[in-house]
């Protein structure tokens, strides 16, 4: 089963990828395991790693490192709002 | 509905005269319109702005916001509306309605929405100067604004 995977801002520019579907590998679990897999790519996806406050959310909340993900899931990777 | 994305501009009047017809429980209306601002931070001029959102996610986000205001105060009504797209200096970004029995509910929940919009609403800025793009960073003071909120 795969979930859906979506960046936006800044961080969509480095990676250059706006969306995409991920097998999801037996093993990862939570969103901090889902960084640590997509950064393992090499550069440009190490910022997913490096890039400072870096905010997730799965199923369009909010989601800390510790947040499970789960195959079909809707996961987002964004740097800290700006809007207003 | 309450809370609305859109590109296109809005007319705070207009909002206010719909959110009013035909009642006469409402006792006061609070609004807040942002401004895009020429003058950044940086001191470089600012000629237009990008504002980037999440679909889905950023109606959802307001709407808990709305719904947490009126939770907690007596609130008769709330309008939000935020643009998306390119704007220039001077155009209009994000307007917030909010209407009440009295002043105080309206004031303060009026400046609730806009402190939680500023920090938990996934909108971007991205800002154009003359040479280059930039992407606009989070604010601390913002997050300040916003834990003060906690009870």
């Amino acid at each position: 089963m795969s979930i859906q995977l979506l960046y936006f801002a800044g961080l969509r520019e480095v990676l250059g990828v706006a969306t995409e579907t991920l097998e999801l590998p037996a093993g990862i679990e939570t969103v901090a395991a889902l960084r640590e897999l997509l950064a393992a790519r090499g550069a440009p996806w190490t910022a997913l790693v490096t890039t400072k406050n870096l905010r997730a959310a799965v199923n369009q909340e909010m989601a800390g490192p510790d947040a499970r993900v789960y195959a079909g899931d809707e996961v987002a990777f964004f740097p800290p709002v700006t809007g207003g | 509905m309450s809370v609305t994305i859109q590109a296109a501009d809005f007319d705070c009047g207009q909002e206010i005269a719909a959110m009013t017809k035909g009642r006469d429980d409402i006792g006061a209306i609070a609004s807040f319109i942002g401004l895009v601002r020429a003058d950044p931070l940086a001191g470089e001029k600012i000629n237009a702005m990008t504002l980037e959102h999440y679909p889905g996610m950023t109606e959802k986000a307001l709407a808990e916001i709305v719904a947490h205001a009126k939770s907690r105060w007596a609130l008769q009504a709330v309008r939000v509306i935020h643009r998306i797209g390119r704007l220039l200096p001077g155009e209009q970004i994000v307007l917030v309605v909010v209407a009440a029995s009295h002043r105080g509910s309206a004031f303060t929940a009026c400046e609730f929405i806009m402190d939680f919009l500023k920090t938990r609403a996934p909108f971007w800025k991205k800002e154009e100067t003359a040479d280059h793009g930039q992407w606009v960073e989070a604010c601390d003071a913002d997050e300040v604004a916003a834990g003060r909120w906690k009870k």
